[in-house]
């Protein structure tokens, strides 16, 4: 069974507006951005979680309404299956407060609050107080881990095969961290400590699937030198999109899984990459391989001169054997 | 070829064999995080500050006294901040010199006009910080296994001033957190008047003029106190303890004349004599027990007293408490909570329950595609991506790499990985098999030529994994540690085991023009 049987799509004719379209995606992802600002989890803003189960089912206005006089905007929202009873209560931190005494009073004022508001008894489930010395060293961290890992994975592969190939498959991964950044802004998901983590898996994901497509391209160069570069490419996209579609797929299952049954700690995690594994796909696809071909012609003038392989010298030793025998 | 097939199918199963040994039974084996198994985690940040404070006001003390001792004339020696302090007003400098020769080894010195400003030298503050960590990371340690915590973790975090503390199991947060914080130290001193309603009233007593050597304290929260103790009083008390936090020699359990609970407490000996001597001098005074500046109970000394005291007037949760925290001795700094999170059981129970679904539904969704779609050889996919989680299961137990949250989202993106190299090589041998060389030589060639994607592909993703585990505190570490694992073996079961399956399928039809794919 196949599901592409010689496919030959002419996906390089729709870069432009591939490329127009992940600029859309992208810039609305940025202005929302501006607008309501980077919604970042407690994690990263510091503040207090709390997870609560009551007693007895409860309403959310309820609950509103008890911890509102506690200033600041605390979201409650359900946590999990409603027959659980379970409220997730966020609140900032608060402003100006000093580090130390100060850290536990929010959670303390407001399981105090909810107490007092004569709601069914309750139970706190989790609670996370995270500090602004924390917020901020976590902030940190996670940029710095998200732009070393694309860095280090750019030079990775401009030293695996050519440096336009790095910057296509750098440009595509990160056109995958900003449409992921996006459709969280789009469906309000706080930026926590699991989601970044799925970024990063993100990463590590999309040039996967851009690697495989390149390798196939430079293989294909080595048998057909004479054809464009944008040829040999569309030629390799093609060849591989069986696989890319299934891995996308079955990726996509298992990802799909753990965001219907994985509980609710782990759902932002799990939308992530969610979107992640299709921008990915869709990045490898229309995105990677353009950016490589026109950073290609740029550099090179004649596409056929840019086509031509680095030399047989960049060919890893001992696969001409392989291939021979394999013949 | 049979006998290397052979040989290929036995480490197959020995590895099998050793990974399912080493997981099972999983409920003892794999060790759970304290977001599955419930528990606290607590960042702290010691203000090391507290101890150069200590420092440069024992020097300043020091200097002062040998320089009265002396004779030489100065109008001021005082304290400026944690790690500076200034000398005034200096008519002799080869005087000044010859009493302060010790401060150099510690501070540097800069002239100003009529004295020294001394700041301490960086290397030894850092020297002492650290130090200061240390101790209050073996004190914690002490008070946790005091508490009873099992596996309960303490160590270095992060920035240099921070101490993480995890401890499993524990419900009652708020009183391992005070137990962990409190400073402990105990403090003797004498009571120049008091007690009075407010620290207002205590001041006007001496006309808002507090003599230098006295402070004012305040006594016992409220509620808790009962009979002859301080209740919410404030006291002026003497600036000056008897004795010195690490002066204790031990704290138990006790009862007082009433039969109410009380901490029996003594002292070591060279402590118990200098103690002696101060109790004698002041008989017929009131003496304060202060612990972490709180006067906690005020008796009249009657007699000459050696190594042993009580602190009286406390409730049963309060003596058992500071039993702990007296015995592990006083903390060289105070210290301040960064970061709190807590986890209760029944959480963990339900994201135990929602991880192992998710898996099982994953898993088969994978496994149903796959047959579904590539037929009979989908089987060696799905053996494969079996194999790879026994072995990912079995490494996670050995290792032993703690189970958190995200390690199970680490489990399922370990079947998406396992299907992508299975689905490269499966595609490839596709495309080989349509030039009709025959099937041997297209699994040949398939195998072969995806070798190197496979490589590429991995290493990226270690690449991000590894950097994961740099960025990444407990749970974040738990997903990427297990991400890694999995790539490494994945790339033995997706290669190795599932071309084992291949040969031996083959191996049976020599000249095979298809396959079941």
């Amino acid at each position: 069974m196949e599901i592409f049987h010689n496919a030959n799509y002419d996906f390089i004719r729709w870069r432009w507006h591939a490329i127009t379209l992940s600029l859309v995606i992208v810039l609305a992802g940025f202005a929302m951005m501006f607008m309501r600002g980077l919604p970042l989890g407690i994690d990263f803003s510091g503040g207090t979680s709390l997870v609560v189960r009551f007693s007895q089912p409860v309403t959310l206005d309820k609950v509103r309404d008890a911890v509102a006089p506690l200033g600041g905007e605390a979201v409650v929202q359900q946590f999990g299956d409603a027959s659980e009873n379970r409220l997730l209560i966020r609140l900032p931190q608060q402003e100006g407060a000093e580090e130390g005494t100060a850290l536990e009073q929010g959670s303390q004022r407001a399981e105090q609050a909810l107490k007092s508001a004569g709601l069914p008894s309750f139970e706190v489930d989790n609670r996370e107080i995270v500090g602004p010395v924390i917020g901020a060293d976590l902030q940190r961290r996670g940029i710095y881990a998200v732009l070393t890992s694309l860095a280090a994975i750019t030079i990775y592969i401009g030293f695996r095969f050519r440096f336009s190939f790095g910057v296509g498959a750098i440009v595509a991964t990160l056109h995958d961290v900003l449409v992921t950044l996006a459709f969280l802004m789009f469906f309000k998901y706080d930026i926590s400590l699991n989601v970044v983590a799925a970024i990063l898996t993100i990463t590590g994901y999309s040039v996967n699937d851009t690697i495989v497509i390149f390798d196939r391209v430079r293989e294909n160069l080595r048998s057909r030198r004479k054809d464009p570069l944008s040829q040999v490419v569309n030629q390799s996209v093609n060849q591989t999109l069986g696989r890319t579609i299934i891995t996308a797929g079955t990726t996509f299952l298992s990802v799909l899984a753990l965001y219907l049954f994985g509980g609710e700690a782990l759902r932002g995690f799990a939308f992530t990459m969610l979107v992640g594994v299709i921008s990915g796909t869709y990045s490898t696809v229309f995105i990677a391989s353009a950016i490589a071909i026109i950073l290609s012609q740029h550099k090179g003038g004649k596409p056929q001169a840019a086509a031509a392989p680095t030399g047989e010298a960049s060919e890893r030793p001992g696969r001409k054997q392989r291939r021979a025998r394999a013949s | 070829m049979m006998k290397n097939l052979q040989w290929r199918i036995g480490l197959i199963v020995a590895v099998i064999g050793l990974s399912i040994w080493a997981f099972v039974p999983p409920e003892q084996k794999v060790k759970l995080g304290l977001d599955l198994k419930g528990g606290v985690h607590l960042v702290l940040r010691v203000k090391t500050d507290d101890a150069l404070k200590v420092e440069t006001d024992t020097t300043v003390d020091r200097l002062r006294d040998s320089l009265t001792r002396a004779g030489v004339a100065f109008s001021k020696v005082e304290a400026v901040n944690p790690t500076e302090f200034r000398v005034e007003g200096l008519q002799d400098d080869a005087a000044f010199r010859a009493q302060a020769g010790d401060a150099d080894a510690v501070y540097d010195r800069a002239s100003e006009a009529g004295g020294y400003s001394y700041r301490m030298k960086p290397n030894v503050a850092n020297q002492l910080r650290d130090e200061t960590v240390t101790q209050a990371l073996e004190t914690i340690e002490r008070r946790v296994n005091e508490l009873g915590v099992a596996e309960p973790i303490v160590a270095r975090y992060g920035a240099r001033d921070q101490i993480l503390v995890q401890l499993p199991g524990v419900s009652d947060v708020r009183r391992a957190k005070e137990i962990i914080r409190s400073t402990a130290r105990l403090e003797l001193r004498l009571v120049d008047q008091g007690p009075f309603p407010t620290r207002e009233a205590a001041l006007q007593a001496f006309n808002n003029n507090l003599p230098p050597d006295d402070e004012v304290l305040p006594g016992k929260s409220e509620g808790s106190g009962t009979g002859g103790t301080a209740g919410s009083a404030v006291y002026v008390v003497k600036k000056v303890s008897a004795v010195a936090g690490n002066d204790l020699r031990n704290a138990q359990q006790s009862l007082d004349q009433f039969n109410r609970p009380a901490v029996h407490f003594t002292l070591k000996q060279d402590a118990a004599m200098r103690f002696g001597t101060f109790t004698e001098a002041n008989i017929g005074r009131p003496m304060a027990i202060i612990l972490d500046g709180r006067v906690m109970s005020v008796a009249t000394i009657q007699g000459r007293i050696t190594d042993s005291g009580q602190i009286t007037g406390i409730t049963r949760e309060e003596m058992l408490d500071q039993v702990i925290t007296l015995k592990s001795g006083a903390l060289p700094a105070s210290m301040d909570y960064l970061e709190e999170r807590t986890v209760g059981p029944s959480l963990g129970q339900d994201s135990i329950r929602a991880g192992v679904t998710a898996s099982l539904a994953g898993l088969a969704l994978v496994v149903v595609f796959m047959v579904f779609y590539y037929k009979l050889t989908g089987f060696n996919a799905v053996v494969s991506i079996v194999v790879n989680l026994l072995i990912l299961l079995g490494l996670m137990a050995a290792i032993p790499v703690t189970m958190t949250l995200p390690g199970v989202a680490g489990f399922i993106l370990t079947i998406g990985m396992g299907v992508d190299s299975n689905v490269l090589i499966f595609e490839r041998i596709k495309e080989e098999l349509a030039t009709a060389r025959g099937a041997r030589a297209a699994v040949n060639a398939g195998f072969d030529r995806v070798w190197w994607t496979i490589v590429d592909t991995h290493v990226s993703s270690l690449i991000a994994a590894l950097l994961l585990l740099q960025f990444g505190t407990g749970p974040i570490r738990g997903f990427a540690v297990t991400l890694i694992i999995g790539l490494l073996s994945n790339v033995f079961t997706a290669v190795f085991v599932s071309r084992t399956m291949f040969e031996m399928i083959l191996s049976r039809r020599q000249q095979a023009q298809t396959l079941s794919i």
